[in-house]
């Protein structure tokens, strides 16, 4: 199993019946195809709809019906719009349940990074800010390391999206709950031991007397 | 509400003069008014709204034609010739969270000096700001944002100017409308009056100026 679907499988747990989730671009766009079928998650695209569906086939791809990157999607059962003040409103106001983002950098408090590499890379923030300050609930998806070195982090060197924790981050190695500024390993990936983890990552883990693995279907332990 | 021909209506809008434009992702962008503004060669636009789309779309095109000198958007990511003409100076581009940016636009727009938010606090969006502490909690003070035209991108509009919307069309537009001296509304559908219940209307015609239809 690629690691992307590992995280995207893991992520989709933690989604609960009749939540207004927010997933970002890249791997968390993958949880939705995750959620057991029948459960009604209502999945928000900052640009004002709740009810977010599939990519519509071929021939039914309507130029007004889109996501937070432009790209045509369907509308689900019960969907509705709004305008962009209601959409940031819904982030910011405590209304939106969980949001999934992606990440460059986490350091040991839960501290994301996520927007910029200045220099190099300086797309704009978009919607992280207000979504890292805002939902109740932030969940990183992201690969461990990257070009080797660790993602998770003592001091974050890049920018912060938020002055504000995020609550968990999964990667295709291991479960992280971030509780009162420590990071602590809930679950490893299925294979993969808790020497692997720390092995791989710069941040001080709390370890807890017994780490269970991930439960995913179809990945070999 | 006066009707109005594409070229004339564009022709209101001088050189240097600010205008924030509907749309996400160019998905709800007046794009008559975007074409008509680069074949007339207009310069020194500032333009605000939530980011620059791609190349040849939307907001995209006064980018890489030259129209705007400015740009306060919160993304500009899917645009590389915005980040090109950023980087080598051709233009200023001021970057603000998405949730901040339409709420400065709405408070400009309600008549507010701004608005007390938690987004960026912590962050290098804080800097030159006001940090205002209200029940324990920090807050940065994020002021009003107003400017000479709105360019809307409406769905329905009757003989009047009521406004609707459609789908994810909406974003920005219902937003600007209240927050520019001067409504340009490019609407894709002209309906008579009464086509549009009470209930439907999102921008009363009240705010409209001048009213175009798809080309």
């Amino acid at each position: 199993m690629d690691p992307q679907t590992l995280i995207a499988m893991r992520i989709a747990q933690e989604l609960k019946p009749g939540m207004l989730v927010n997933l970002g671009i890249g791997i968390p766009t993958l949880v939705a195809n995750y959620v057991p079928a029948g459960m009604r998650i209502y999945f928000q695209s900052e640009n004002g709809l709740i009810g977010t569906g599939p990519i519509p086939e071929e021939g039914m791809r309507e130029a007004l019906l889109t996501d937070a990157a432009g790209m045509p999607v369907s509308a689900l059962p019960g969907a509705c719009t709004f305008d962009s003040a209601m959409s940031f409103g819904l982030i910011r106001g405590g209304h939106l349940d969980v949001t999934v983002l992606g990440g460059l950098q986490l350091d040991e408090r839960g501290q994301l990074a996520n927007w910029t590499i200045p220099g190099k890379m300086v797309p704009g923030m978009g919607g992280a800010m207000d979504l890292v300050t805002g939902a109740k609930r932030v969940i990183v998806a992201m690969q461990h390391s990257a070009k080797g070195a660790s993602k998770i982090v003592k001091q974050l060197t890049l920018p912060p999206t938020s002055s504000r924790t995020v609550h968990l981050v999964v990667t295709e190695l291991a479960v992280i709950a971030f509780e009162d500024g420590v990071a602590t390993l809930r679950e490893t990936a299925p294979g993969v031991s808790v020497q692997q983890v720390l092995a791989a990552t710069d941040a001080a883990l709390t370890v807890p007397g017994e780490v269970p693995q991930m439960h995913i279907e179809g990945a070999d332990s | 509400m006066k009707t109005i021909s594409l070229e004339q209506a564009v022709e209101l809008i001088p050189d240097g003069a600010s205008v924030m434009v509907g749309g996400f992702m160019g998905v709800g962008t007046p794009e008559c008014l975007m074409d008509e503004l680069v074949r007339q060669g207009r310069r020194g636009l500032t333009v605000i709204g939530n980011d620059t789309a791609r190349p040849g779309r939307g907001i995209g095109k006064l980018v890489a034609s030259g129209v705007a000198s400015r740009a306060i958007v919160s993304h500009i990511g899917l645009n590389p010739e915005t980040q090109k003409k950023m980087i080598s100076g051709e233009m200023e581009v001021e970057l603000v969270p998405q949730g901040t940016l339409i709420e400065r636009i709405r408070a400009g727009g309600f008549g507010l000096g701004g608005v007390l938010t938690p987004t960026g606090v912590g962050t290098t969006v804080e800097e030159g700001k006001r940090k205002i502490e209200v029940d324990g909690a920090e807050y940065l003070l994020e002021t009003a944002l107003t400017a000479d035209f709105a360019l809307v991108e409406a769905f329905l509009s009757d003989y009047y100017g009521n406004l609707t919307y459609a789908l994810t069309g909406r974003n920005f537009n219902p937003v600007i409308a209240m927050a520019a001296r001067t409504v340009i509304v490019n609407a894709a559908h002209i309906v008579p009056v009464g086509m549009i219940a009470p209930d439907h209307v999102v921008t009363p015609a009240v705010l409209v100026d001048y009213v175009v239809a798809h080309q």
